[in-house]
């Protein structure tokens, strides 16, 4: 029994080991082979120039200010949105039939494949609205994309508001809606922060869904109603159309750069928000 | 007096305002409820025209993709089959080796390695998917047509390891979540039991994390099933039935991205119905993933 | 309250002028040329050459634009048709289902389909009928025309694609071709081709580069001199199409692609010239 027990044991750490050490492998092959290939690539001209191939200029400025845009968009859609829909699922609605309802389809919109908001952005924004292949179309789509998670993140912080603020707020005689915004809000503002952060990486990543709403039009998009590639599918056309390896890395490179920087913001909010959970609930 | 009625004034204004400002709340929560109908209408309105005019036995059994010839077939099953496959492989590598890294992770990790690798599995789940691709691409295609010396690279394994590669962050947070969230006394309660450390994490832990990391399998599931950019960039895409691991093969969201943008007529309207078809599976997946998450309390990301 | 409140309307003021203001001042250069903007949809293979004429066009009309964007002939054709488009491009004939709904063609260029093959393979030509047994199954190793002993990999494009069409058609193998790697794209096909030793594809002449190796074809070279004089017979018509007779902006944007600094990008981008 004892040394059944020690060889199960010896077994299972083996394979804990082993398992771990692979992730840990897949890590370093993805991130090395991009930094590795893609760091030589990085040039100030590449960051700087225009995409212009007759005039042998291949930067990737107009990706990165059209990436920008449609971020900027999207969370201009979604964020009030989202934070709004929170603050009803938190403060106002009776747990019921209702907030079910929107909780399952919040949870649906989390699980849709990008392919298909694609879908529905070419059928609804493009054609049906005739937005056209345009930064709007492609903000639109993305904008119901990100909602769940600002909806989930800003729900969870908004939840670690402590409850004697609220209720202090409320017996001074604050409105509920005073409450809301002077007490609630500012102290659920680095979750929040949190939700804008995560939704900012799903947007840089996205291609699947852009490439039939927002379009390739590789220039700076001169309004919201013209199209404009974004990184991520600059990549994406890099690589199918054999147009370029090296810039392909080089891009690739620029894009693992923003994911860290993001995820790094991330994290430090993650650490302040749990810093308070963890004070909020000393009490 | 003057300032009575001021008052009155400021509150019907507020009142107004508050009026305003809490339906504004309630408005914005249910746009999800709002955009899933519209999605769910759009899709279905149309994809399934086409896939009634086709048949929909014809539609989802079919074997032959050939839209654009005259008596061309619209069978999807290929596709069907290929995103089986593909998901099903990468739960299969996906699965034990996130839920043993979750292990080391949460109850075996000296501190040094939790601090590289946590940082490292947030890292892999916030790459982009064509970055992911593009590694596929350039380094998994390659290796596998040489490693297993194949006329070609592009194949069903090449998918199956970018997904595993790509579930593994979900299936990790995860489960790290739900063996945290195990309650204390079990584990106290068998260690005092005299089980070993380990037979503690696999006998007691494991089992009552069941259901918060099943659903964290039904999220790389999702996951799996859902990408497009990373799979056709190594999958082939030939619209043949997958005939073994090392077949070239096609998946429902690769005949979408890759077709979509040369098709008319019916053949538009086929590539709209195989989104519905990809609609369903996540809408059944969905269903799942709530029934579980209500049976053992909910855990999420 | 009041001070948050502000400041987010505020911010999203600024946002919405630094918008706005961005493309003031990008659209404000030069006044005294006229100015066009058009939007150009359709065939991967046309928007090659698309791309760089409308770069040139830019650069003639400063302050003009010209947005060439991919999706391929159908959707070229399509976005004629419902208008959303000032331009089509096609890299195949209309259908007898396209024709009849006021789409007039332009025919601004002429492309071959050059038949490639990885540059480490032996074989340099084959006949017309070794191309049909290769692409149809019929031959599965380069062995059986004295090349390598290697499996053979097809690598065509996917349903729709003009390219396809226009292959399948001159070379009688319609619904026959075999679909071992299905590419998007041209650019796709060539660098799947690239990629592998064992493959073969086609590909638009005019994007043939030195990481792929054309195929002689029956002894003839898939060259643009022989695409011109029709020796080469793999090809096939660049259409641009517009809805009825072009709106201004395309009529300059034509005007320019059939002028003789158009035809000339055309040419140095390895299409075959019309005028």
């Amino acid at each position: 029994m004892n040394r059944k027990n020690k060889s199960y044991d010896l077994i299972m750490k083996a394979l804990i080991w082993i398992f771990s050490a692979v992730t840990l492998v897949f890590f370093l092959l993805v991130t090395g082979f991009i930094i590795i290939k893609g760091a030589p690539q990085i040039s100030w001209s590449f960051l700087t120039d225009i995409y212009k191939v007759t005039a042998d200029k291949h930067g990737i400025l107009p990706m990165m200010v059209n990436t920008v845009y449609l971020i900027l968009i999207t969370l201009l859609i979604s964020v009030p949105v989202g934070i709004f829909a929170a603050i009803y699922l938190v403060e106002y609605a009776k747990p019921g039939k209702i907030v079910s309802v929107i909780r399952f389809t919040t949870e649906t919109l989390a699980g849709i494949p990008s392919i298909v908001y694609g879908l529905f952005g070419l059928i609804f924004f493009v054609s049906f609205l005739k937005l056209d292949w345009s930064i709007l179309s492609g903000a639109l789509t993305l904008s119901i994309m990100v909602l769940p998670v600002i909806i989930r993140t800003t729900e969870e912080s908004l939840k670690t508001v402590p409850r004697e603020y609220k209720e202090g707020s409320l017996a001074l005689g604050a409105t509920r809606l005073r409450t809301i915004f002077k007490i609630i809000l500012p102290n659920a503002i680095s979750g929040i922060l949190a939700a804008v952060i995560l939704s900012i990486g799903r947007i840089v990543g996205e291609t699947a869904a852009l490439l039939f709403t927002s379009g390739i039009v590789p220039k700076i998009a001169q309004s919201i109603f013209n199209s404009g590639r974004t990184m991520s599918l600059h990549l994406y056309l890099l690589v199918t159309e054999g147009i370029s390896t090296d810039e392909a890395y080089g891009t690739a490179f620029v894009l693992l750069v923003i994911v860290i920087v993001i995820n790094r913001l991330s994290a430090y909010l993650a650490g302040r928000l749990r810093k308070r959970l963890q004070g909020g609930s000393a009490e | 007096m003057s300032n009575a009625s001021e008052l009155k004034k400021f509150n019907k204004k507020t009142r107004i305002m508050t009026f305003l400002v809490e339906n504004l709340f309630m408005v914005c929560a249910f746009v999800s409820v709002l955009a899933v109908a519209i999605i769910t209408f759009f899709i279905f309105y149309s994809g399934l025209p086409g896939m009634i005019e086709i048949g929909i036995f014809d539609f989802i059994f079919g074997t032959d993709w050939s839209p654009v010839y005259a008596d061309g077939g619209f069978g999807i099953l290929p596709m069907i089959l290929g995103s089986i496959y593909a998901t099903a492989g990468a739960i299969i590598i996906g699965v034990p080796v996130g839920l043993f890294t979750a292990v080391m992770l949460s109850r075996i990790a000296p501190k040094w390695l939790s601090r590289i690798m946590r940082p490292a599995i947030e890292l892999l789940a916030g790459i982009p998917s064509v970055v992911y691709g593009f590694f596929g691409l350039m380094v998994i295609v390659p290796f596998v047509q040489k490693f297993f010396s194949l006329p070609m690279g592009q194949s069903l394994f090449s998918a199956i390891l970018i997904l595993s590669l790509m579930i593994l962050p979900t299936v990790i947070t995860i489960s790290i979540t739900s063996i945290n969230s195990v309650p204390r006394e079990y584990t106290e309660a068998s260690l005092a039991l005299g089980a070993t450390k380990i037979e503690t994490i696999f006998k007691v832990e494991i089992p009552a994390a069941k259901s918060g990391i099943l659903s964290g399998v039904i999220l790389g599931i999702g996951r799996a099933i859902g990408e497009t950019m990373a799979v056709i960039m190594v999958a082939g895409n030939s619209p043949y039935m997958p005939t073994g691991l090392f077949s070239s093969f096609r998946t429902l969201t690769g005949n979408i991205a890759i077709e979509m943008g040369y098709a008319s007529g019916l053949h538009r309207s086929a590539l709209f119905a195989t989104g519905v078809i990809l609609f369903v599976f996540i809408m059944i997946l969905n269903l799942v993933l709530m029934a579980i998450t209500r049976k053992g309390g909910a855990v999420r990301e | 309250m009041k001070f948050h409140k502000v400041l987010a309307i505020i911010m999203a003021a600024v946002l919405m002028i630094a918008l706005f203001a961005g493309c003031k001042k990008d659209n404000g250069t030069g006044e005294e040329t006229d100015t066009y903007k058009l939007s150009i949809i359709g065939s991967t293979s046309v928007q090659a050459i698309a791309g760089p004429l409308a770069e040139a066009f830019e650069d003639k009309y400063p302050g003009s634009s010209a947005e060439v964007q991919g999706g391929g002939s159908t959707v070229g054709v399509t976005q004629a048709t419902e208008g959303a488009a000032d331009i089509g491009m096609a890299s195949r004939n209309l259908k007898d289902s396209e024709q009849g709904k006021g789409l007039v063609e332009h025919k601004i260029a002429v492309d071959g389909i050059a038949i490639v093959v990885h540059p480490n393979n032996t074989l340099t030509s084959l006949t017309t009928e070794q191309v049909q047994n290769l692409f149809s199954g019929v031959i599965t190793n380069w062995s059986e025309l004295g090349g390598a002993d290697n499996p053979v990999v097809v690598v065509s494009r996917e349903e729709g694609s003009g390219t396809r069409g226009a292959f399948e058609e001159i070379l009688d193998l319609e619904d026959m071709v075999l679909q071992t790697i299905v590419s998007d794209s041209t650019g796709a096909v060539k660098a799947t081709v690239a990629g592998n030793e064992n493959a073969i594809g086609y590909i638009s002449a005019g994007s043939m580069d030195s990481s792929v190796k054309a195929m002689v074809i029956d002894g003839v070279e898939c060259t643009t001199a022989n695409i011109k004089s029709g020796v080469y017979t793999v090809s096939r018509p660049f259409l641009m199409l517009t809805l009825g007779e072009p709106n201004e902006n395309a009529k300059a944007f034509l005007d320019f692609v059939f002028s003789k600094e158009g035809q000339d990008i055309i040419e140095n981008e390895g299409y075959v010239r019309v005028d």
